[in-house]
């Protein structure tokens, strides 16, 4: 089986320097993949790149079309789709209007499912359909952010940093959802500083550090890996676990 | 002395010019139309390239200057010379007056204003009686020194451009000064700024009434040029075309003014004296063109052609590091006592009807580490903005060092030794780390503006350099000291932020989220770090979500939930805190 | 004072008001969706207006070849950006918008221009060339440009304003002219009488207002526009073409502009560069209403038009003076209503 997304020997540069260097990756269907490393390793830029935000060399395949060619939008009417870092909602609009909007490239009878499907899996936004996006609580924004890329029933959904600044105990119910997606039939490809938690409940897990991957495998390899759990996982003090 | 020599070759350059033989008078006429515009333009570069306030309206202030010399030599027979300090004076007093109105606007609200009262005046200028209405004032008498009279435009050609070669070296001068990174840190927002004592209000007026003061020299020179005044050069297009000039150039580089006053006032007269000939006497071609032109231009250069000149050049300045050695007196500090550093009594902040604050009470002592923890939107960075003085508080007590400080602005608690970082970085992108660290030691140094347009802020300016440079080291960064700001990672960027606020010398260290973006070995040097200033004598209050670093570090912990106290003490009391894990923790901790 | 003269400028200044009010409705429109201040949208008043004047004595105007040449170099740009991925469908739209579109429309203008053409087909001419001409306009000139700062966009915006009041002397000339009223009906009430164009103008001010506010509340293009103004990646992220976002907001100010300009023309007479003083004191209206809020433009709109009928009354000579330093003292009241605290949240 060709994977969902291929990525194959790509460069990316900041001008004259390098962000990142000859990387391939790949996400099969129904398949949780995890990028981690430190802040500055290329991760956010690399999926920036992916979503097409920014230029990038090399090859690119996505549901089995080169998307060298395609911009954003197209992208997304493709069936990929990214909630960045900084989530960019549209902050002096309320839940439902971000949500619809999430739905803008797909039919409107399709998106009233997508309705159902996103406040089954949040029903924190359904409770708060009138209220505006900006007003949300961090967590409750993510979710939105999340929701609203959903809307467009995504085949792979690109996750940057979905616990950054979020309460431990959001952190545990975002990542739940997270693993719920690919029963709903989503692939996601996550980048995460939180490392512990994304080998948790990642399939397969890529290690980044300054612009290429230096490891790769199944996330459980990952996890007992010495060199990682002593640079990105910590050695667990007493009850003080990250999650 | 590597930023002089262009100065002194471009100085050379410009003397030689009219020494040329058989160079068409006509040409020189132009280079004097660059000279007045350059100076109008130079101005515009500190006030909004550098500064973020776009002003549609200069050309007004060169009205002012203008209409000085017009009125006092014309009608009472003032020497022009006496009236050059007065038609600065006319123009500053203008700026002040109106710049004590417009600089309060905020966002697009204050190039709008200028808008609107830079066509107010034009239509002023042309309605006044004493000034000549339409028709404007002419018979001005030509600048003399003796019996030499400067009636021809190579004569007044040395006074336009010794104007313009001196206000280009003070405002580089200035720029390059305690004064001229407060200023520099304006376009990014008031916050950052005034949390290390910059007044920001202040520094604006500053630049505005500077701005309007080179106009007003512009608007002089070309009174006694032209020998006439009327109100049409000092109107809204004019004001529009200045900023043109501005932009076109490179709207943050005093050389793209003089490049852009070039560009523009040849790209005009080629545009009027040939169009015509090419296609057959057709008026209002050249705007046409102009305008097209100027769009193209736009597009294919959006910051400005001096940047992009500067891009293809080899030429990098070579940065001298700081001497060390320096040093500026450090903050007396009580001897250890028990009593409170920070203390907070039923603290309260509502918005609206949203209490985001909600009575909360909790202290810092001395040499103590205390975290504040919480979900999101539990009113945490907001407790911070009420202690830095950024928010006025609902209701309760804040004290620092036993002062009140609920309604103090934050440039007062940062003097009470009170320094902060920011939950999103709040950097100047394009100056060094170490300028960015500098801005924290603000207050440290004394000189003013006019200090630094002279280079009598040396001495001064060395010690803060000096300081920021050892900060920098403290934290680990002195690799990056010449790098801009905004080419950092993140958590780098955190860092810089932490070395500023100990450029405060601060008594207190209010950091919001330190750790985000670091990996394991990064968070546990900056752990060692925070212990190490601890023990130094320092005070740290952190907000921060990574539940290990902070159990490690804190010495004591305070819960906050939808703005409300829940719980306080020691890490271990905190871990098993039923409620703490119901609202925060989760099971997984 | 008696109350004829009152009640007359009264009359006077809301019929301005209301003018002032659509070119402020445009120019919000177009700064929340593209962050451009449209100082052109009076070029868009004057070319709708003298367009429909010239169409009136049945000549065609300049302004219908203008949109296709501006077509033509829509063509080209757009086939340039496009120029690595040229799909048939892609080079189609091209075509049909940037070439069949404005062709269409200075082919149709020669072949009903006469003397005899009624006004209503005068005025639709009149409305597509102008159409044409600001969808181009933002194709040209701020499309490639649309991610840099306010300040370069507002530098372009005035460079387009002067290369289209130039075009616009060539086009119509130095001289001033007047189009024919929309409809001759006219009703006193009292002292007071209400001609069929100043009923035109309420109506249409009116209908614009609640027509935009429909849009932009309920329908998913409109909540799509307001998206992209308020956060840019955000709707390209769902798949909005912030491009198409651009263009359909130029085309909405155009349009608005030329049928202000319509509707002026048969009570003052215009000239090829009145459009940048009517369009200036849309903005205050604007500025005012703090280029986000339609009904206070609204409102501000009126306000300005009352004050300038009452001032050229008393002060005729200071008239231009009291109508632009009256909003100093809103910036300012505005300014200190707005939040300290921009982003600082938890």
């Amino acid at each position: 089986m060709s994977a969902l997304l291929s990525v194959a020997e790509v460069h990316i540069a900041y001008g004259k320097v390098e962000a990142v260097r000859g990387v391939s990756l790949e996400v099969g269907t129904n398949e949780i993949v995890t990028i981690i490393g430190a802040n500055g390793a290329g991760k956010t830029t690399l999926l920036n790149a992916v979503m097409g935000i920014l230029p990038l060399q090399g090859r690119t395949v996505f549901a089995s079309e080169d998307m060298a060619t395609l911009d954003i939008e197209d992208r997304v009417a493709a069936g990929l789709s990214l909630v960045p870092e900084h989530r960019e909602l549209f902050a002096t609009m309320n839940v439902e209007d971000n949500l619809q909007l999430g739905a803008f490239r797909i039919p409107k009878a399709t998106a009233a499912n997508s309705f159902e499907r996103v406040y089954s899996l949040f029903p924190r936004l359904k409770e708060r359909r009138k209220q505006l996006a900006g007003t949300l609580s961090g967590g409750e924004q993510q979710m939105l952010a999340m929701g609203r890329a959903l809307m467009g029933a995504p085949k792979l959904l690109m996750l940057d940093e979905p616990s950054l600044g979020l309460a431990p105990i959001i952190v545990a119910d975002i990542f739940r959802t997270i693993g719920e997606l690919r029963a709903a039939g989503v692939s996601v490809l996550l980048v995460e500083q939180n490392a512990q938690a994304a080998l948790q409940i990642a399939d397969r897990a890529y290690v980044m550090e300054l612009g290429e991957f230096v490891l790769s495998g199944a996330a459980r390899d990952i996890a007992s890996n010495q060199r990682v759990a002593a640079s990105y996982l910590g050695f667990q003090h007493e009850g003080g676990s990250a999650v | 002395m590597t930023q002089r020599l262009p100065l002194i070759v471009f100085a050379l350059v410009m003397a030689l010019i009219p020494l040329v033989p058989g160079i068409p008078p006509f040409w020189i006429v132009l280079l004097d139309n660059i000279g007045l515009a350059a100076l109008v333009a130079m101005g515009l570069v500190l006030l909004t390239g550098v500064g973020g306030l776009t002003s549609f309206g200069q050309a007004a202030f060169c009205g002012f200057g203008a209409y000085t010399t017009a009125v006092l030599t014309t009608a009472y027979g003032v020497s022009p010379w006496l009236t050059l300090p007065l038609s600065l004076l006319v123009s500053g007093i203008a700026a002040v007056l109106l710049g004590i109105v417009t600089v309060r606007l905020s966002g697009h609200y204050l190039p709008l204003g200028t808008i609107a009262w830079g066509i107010g005046l034009f239509y002023l200028f042309s309605k006044l009686e004493f000034l000549g209405r339409n028709d404007g004032i002419s018979g001005i008498p030509p600048l003399a020194i003796g019996s030499y009279k400067m009636l021809s435009p190579g004569a007044i050609y040395c006074a336009i451009w010794i104007a313009v070669l001196i206000s280009a070296l003070l405002t580089m001068n200035l720029l390059d000064s305690r004064t001229g990174r407060a200023i520099r840190a304006l376009r990014r927002g008031h916050i950052a700024a005034e949390a290390f004592g910059v007044h920001t209000p202040r520094a604006k007026l500053l630049v505005f009434i500077y701005a309007a003061v080179l106009a007003g020299l512009s608007g002089w020179l070309y009174a006694h040029f032209q020998r006439a005044a009327n109100p049409t050069p000092f109107g809204p297009q004019a004001g529009i075309e200045y900023l043109f000039i501005a932009v076109v150039g490179g709207a943050g580089y005093v050389w793209g003014a003089v490049l852009g006053a070039g560009i523009v006032v040849i790209l005009k007269e080629v545009l009027q004296s040939y169009l015509p000939y090419i296609f057959g006497g057709q008026s209002q071609l050249e705007t046409i063109v102009f305008g097209i032109l100027l769009v193209m231009l736009l597009q294919l250069a959006p910051s400005g052609v001096w940047p992009w000149l500067m891009a293809w050049l080899p030429l990098k300045a070579a940065r001298k590091r700081p001497d060390t050695s320096l040093t500026l007196p450090a903050r007396e500090r009580a001897p250890t006592t028990s009593a409170a550093l920070l203390q907070l009594d039923r603290a309260r902040k509502q918005f609206g009807g949203v209490t985001a604050v909600n009575d909360v009470s909790f202290d810092v002592k001395a040499r103590e580490i205390v975290a504040l923890i919480g979900p999101n939107g539990a009113g945490k960075s907001t407790t911070f903005n009420l202690i830095t003085g950024v928010l006025t508080a609902t209701g309760g007590k804040i004290a620092v060092l036993g002062k009140d400080v609920e309604d103090a602005p934050p440039q007062e608690v940062v003097k009470l030794g009170v320094a902060r970082t920011f939950q999103h970085v709040k950097l100047v992108p394009d100056m060094t780390v170490l300028e960015n660290v500098a801005i924290g030691a603000h207050l440290r140094g004394h000189s003013g503006a006019v200090a630094s347009m002279f280079r009598l802020d040396r001495a001064d300016e060395a010690k803060l350099l000096a300081e920021a440079a050892r900060q920098i080291e403290r934290v680990g960064l002195t690799d990056q000291i010449d790098q801009l700001a905004g080419s950092l990672s993140l958590g780098q960027q955190r860092i810089v932020e932490i070395a500023r606020a100990l450029c405060v010398d601060p008594m207190l260290l209010l950091l919001d989220e330190p750790a985000a973006g670091l990996r394991h070995m990064e968070k546990q040097r900056l752990a060692a770090l925070l212990r190490q200033l601890r023990d130094g004598g320092m005070s740290v209050l952190l907000v921060e979500h990574d539940m290990g670093f902070v159990m490690d570090l804190a010495d004591r912990i305070v819960v906050l939930d939808f703005g409300t106290k829940i719980a306080e003490g020691t890490p271990d009391a905190i871990k098993k805190n039923p409620e703490v894990i119901k609202a925060y923790l989760g099971a997984a901790a | 004072m008696n109350t004829t003269i009152l009640l007359f400028l009264l009359q006077d200044g809301i019929t301005n008001g209301a003018i002032y009010a659509l070119l402020g409705l445009a120019l919000v429109l177009v700064f929340a969706v593209t962050r451009v201040i449209l100082i052109p949208q009076g070029e868009f008043v004057t070319y709708g207006a003298l367009s429909y004047a010239m169409l009136a004595t049945g000549q065609v105007p300049g302004t219908a070849k203008l949109a296709v040449a501006m077509g033509l170099v829509a063509f080209g740009l757009d086939l340039f950006s496009a120029r690595k991925s040229l799909h048939s469908r892609l080079v189609a739209r091209a075509v049909a918008v940037d070439i069949v579109f404005p062709l269409a429309v200075c082919l149709l203008t020669y072949a009903l221009a006469g003397p005899k053409t009624p006004i209503a087909v005068n005025i639709a001419l009149a409305l597509l060339i102008v159409a044409a001409i600001g969808l181009f306009l933002y194709r040209i000139a701020f499309q490639p440009i649309a991610h840099t700062s306010v300040l370069v966009l507002l530098i372009a915006s005035v460079g387009c304003h002067l290369a289209l009041q130039g075009l616009g002397l060539v086009f119509f000339g130095a001289e001033g002219l007047r189009g024919p009223a929309l409809s001759s009906v006219a009703l006193t009430a009292g002292s007071l009488r209400f001609t069929g164009q100043s009923l035109a103008v309420y109506g249409l001010a009116i209908a614009f207002i609640v027509a935009l506010w429909l849009f932009f509340g309920y329908s998913l293009t409109g909540k799509a526009l307001r998206a992209t103004a308020v956060n840019r990646l955000g709707a390209r992220l769902v798949g909005i073409r912030t491009t198409l976002s651009g263009q359909i907001a130029f085309l909405l100010a155009s349009l608005i502009g030329a049928i202000s300009g319509i509707l002026i023309v048969p009570i003052t007479t215009l000239y090829y560069d009145t459009g940048f003083l009517i369009g200036l004191k849309g903005f205050i209206a604007a500025i005012i209403g703090g280029l986000v809020s339609y009904p206070l433009t609204a409102v501000a709109a009126i306000l300005v038009g009352v004050v300038e009928a009452f001032s050229s009354f008393y002060a005729s000579n200071f008239k231009e003076v009291i109508v632009f330093t009256l909003i100093l003292p809103v910036l300012v009241l505005r300014s200190l209503a707005a939040p300290a605290v921009e982003e600082e949240k938890d």
